[in-house]
């Protein structure tokens, strides 16, 4: 709030430039020189592998039109859909979720919150097959729900071998990092402005339509973002998961080591790849600036 | 200022309101206080005298210890939640909504009312003029200054017409020269409006030149309440006294219905011994040897312009801080003598 004692509105400073002068004329050689190892490093390790995923997806029967047919087979298509709408789920419930906890964590201490914090963000630490593993441990054919569901009911649910089980396995392991996130922009909010809501009349769903969600605005979108990719492109979780899952780093997978369809799959991870960025770059104009200033 | 904009005034009561906070520490002492309607009170005192409790007490921000009650005319409120009691409230840190432009700042507590729109927006355009904020409707709040965010502040607490209008430091983040004249436009519009107001401060200046009356505070207490005058000139306790303007303290000593300081003797209706005196800067004047009650010699000349701040340090006793009118040419080691005022010497306990 250090910018609201300042009583006019502070100009937009120039950015810094250095000094121009006879002193600066082998600047951009130094500049160059000093930019060349981290050239070599992107282009190395970014720009040749990519370039080269792109040339092998065209480089199949079909040349460069593979990269609308592939989309147009059925079984690609299909999975590239519900790679979509799983992530966009998962997105969505793990924000929500997120949301209601981390404020709750934030404006609320009692004995062993640090130690909850600090158990929430354990899934960080995790590969995906062991959240796969965890899914089966919870859902599967031996898993908890299972056993309960059977002596309850006498039918056995087991959802872990599916979209529900990945989605399942996503969500929890997604809530972490966008729990930080929440948590470190709700430290920020001004507890004044809720007050100021309130003082004139507004409910408390109302404050939190009107102030809390447009003040944590840009740290969901940025959050949710990067939810959205990682479920995008996880993998090991699917994996472990397997049979009848049908999402795209899966279908890549299967195109790759069973059947040596190397075209198929290097297009089929350019148009994953695209998507996805396509996706957090939309996120990132609805947001404006502040998408980088949060993440 | 129109009609449209008086207030309906409501007194205020406070019964018996402490808070102890969880911890056990207890913020504030069993207050009893009634509120004029219309009055302008201000809550003065250092940080954590319990002044910003005893106002979010009374904005319902803060609920009082079992027994309290708060009272908003015959309406018992204590138990009412601050968004169902009808305040205003403007804070130190403006508290402006950053994602509304200025008019919907000033609009939100009217669109909260479901207000239609064609009455919210002539509201809202009739408040933005009478804070000479028209020109600026459509701005967003980072491009005001802090005069101007704290004035549209003003017009979203205002507008709504609420009961009470609730301050705390409002004036605080600004700097001197805004202070003066944000703090001469909320005098003129408490005044206008004829609403009942409670502001919070820790600056003697802003109590003296707003409050119908100052309740000084000090550790959680109530040290005296009064009017701007008698909380100046009949100050009911050291503390008080040196917390309001500055204060001169003289040993005298009484004895036999005369009070005898340096040199002097007064008249003294008070019981024998050793007496502390309050004198004010004001009532302390420079005299002729012959005329003076006691001498000392200048410390510190300070230069104010319309007048010379004066540190005499008199021969025994701590130094004094006298106040010359007109052009002095006195300055640091000239020897002066002093004469009291006698009929506006405090003794207090």
């Amino acid at each position: 709030m250090s910018a609201c004692v300042q009583d006019a509105p502070l100009p937009h400073r120039p950015a810094a430039r250095p000094p121009a002068g006879p002193g600066w004329m082998g600047e951009p050689l130094r500049l160059a020189a000093l930019l060349a190892p981290a050239a070599a490093v992107f282009a190395a390790f970014f720009l040749l592998p990519l370039v080269r995923l792109i040339l092998i997806g065209a480089g199949g029967a079909e040349g460069w039109s593979a990269y609308v047919t592939t989309l147009a087979d059925p079984g690609h298509f299909d999975s590239l859909i519900s790679t979509l709408a799983l992530s966009a789920g998962v997105t969505l419930v793990t924000l929500a979720v997120s949301t209601v906890a981390g404020l709750f964590l934030v404006r609320h201490r009692f004995p062993g919150h640090a130690l909850l914090v600090a158990l929430l963000t354990f899934p960080l630490a995790f590969p995906g097959v062991v959240i796969g593993f965890m899914v089966i441990m919870l859902a599967g054919r031996q898993g908890l729900i299972g056993t309960i569901t059977q002596a309850l009911t006498g039918g056995k649910l087991v959802f872990a071998y599916s979209m529900a089980g990945l989605f399942l396995g996503y969500v929890y392991f997604s809530i972490p990092r966008v729990i930080l996130t929440v948590m470190a922009a709700a430290e920020k909010l001004d507890p004044r402005l809720e007050e100021a809501a309130r003082s004139l009349g507004a409910a408390p769903w109302r404050v939190v339509a009107d102030v809390i969600l447009p003040a944590l605005k840009p740290a969901l979108i940025s959050a949710g973002a990067l939810c959205f990719a990682t479920s995008m492109g996880a993998f090991g979780t699917a994996f472990t998961l397997a049979t009848r899952i049908n999402v795209l780093p899966m279908t890549i997978y299967t195109e790759f080591t069973l059947q040596a369809n190397i075209a198929a799959a290097a297009t089929l991870s350019v148009l994953l790849g695209v998507i996805t960025w396509a996706a957090l770059a939309v996120a990132r104009s609805v947001a404006g600036t502040s998408v980088a200033a949060a993440g | 200022m129109p009609d449209s904009f008086h207030l309906d005034a409501v007194p205020i009561r406070l019964e018996r309101c402490g808070k102890t906070f969880a911890g056990g520490a207890r913020a504030l002492e069993p207050l009893d206080l009634t509120i004029r309607g219309g009055e302008t009170i201000v809550f003065l005192g250092p940080s954590g005298c319990g002044k910003t409790t005893t106002l979010r007490i009374i904005a319902g921000l803060e609920s009082p210890d079992p027994g309290g009650r708060v009272l908003f005319g015959e309406e018992d409120v204590t138990a009412l939640p601050i968004e169902r009691r009808n305040v205003g409230m403007v804070f130190q840190s403006y508290a402006l909504f950053p994602n509304m432009t200025v008019a919907e700042n000033v609009a939100y507590g009217l669109k909260v009312r479901k207000l239609p729109r064609p009455e919210r927006a002539r509201r809202v355009e009739e408040m933005l003029d009478l804070m000479h904020l028209g020109e600026f409707a459509g701005r967003r709040i980072d491009q005001l200054s802090g005069g101007q965010r704290q004035r549209v502040a003003l017009a979203r607490a205002l507008v709504v017409r609420p009961r009470v209008l609730l301050l705390d430091e409002p004036l605080t983040a600004l700097d001197a020269k805004l202070r003066d004249s944000l703090r001469l436009e909320i005098d003129r519009l408490l005044r206008g409006l004829g609403i009942t107001a409670v502001y919070v401060t820790h600056d003697q200046g802003e109590a003296m030149a707003l409050g119908d009356r100052i309740v000084v505070m000090a550790k959680g207490r109530v040290a005296q309440v009064g009017t701007p005058r008698e909380i100046y000139y009949q100050p009911a306790d050291g503390f008080v006294a040196d917390f309001i303007g500055t204060m001169n303290r003289l040993g005298g000593l009484a004895r036999g219905g005369m009070l005898s300081i340096g040199v002097a003797s007064l008249p003294w209706s008070g019981p024998d011994g050793a007496v502390e005196l309050l004198v004010r800067p004001e009532d302390l004047a420079l005299a002729s040897e012959a005329d003076g009650h006691f001498g000392g010699t200048v410390a510190a000349a300070v230069f104010l312009g319309d007048r010379t701040r004066l540190v005499v340090e008199p021969a025994d006793g701590p130094a004094l801080t006298v106040d010359t009118l007109g052009r002095s040419e006195l300055g640091r080691g000239d020897r002066v003598w002093l004469r009291v005022d006698p009929a506006r010497v405090l003794a207090v306990p």
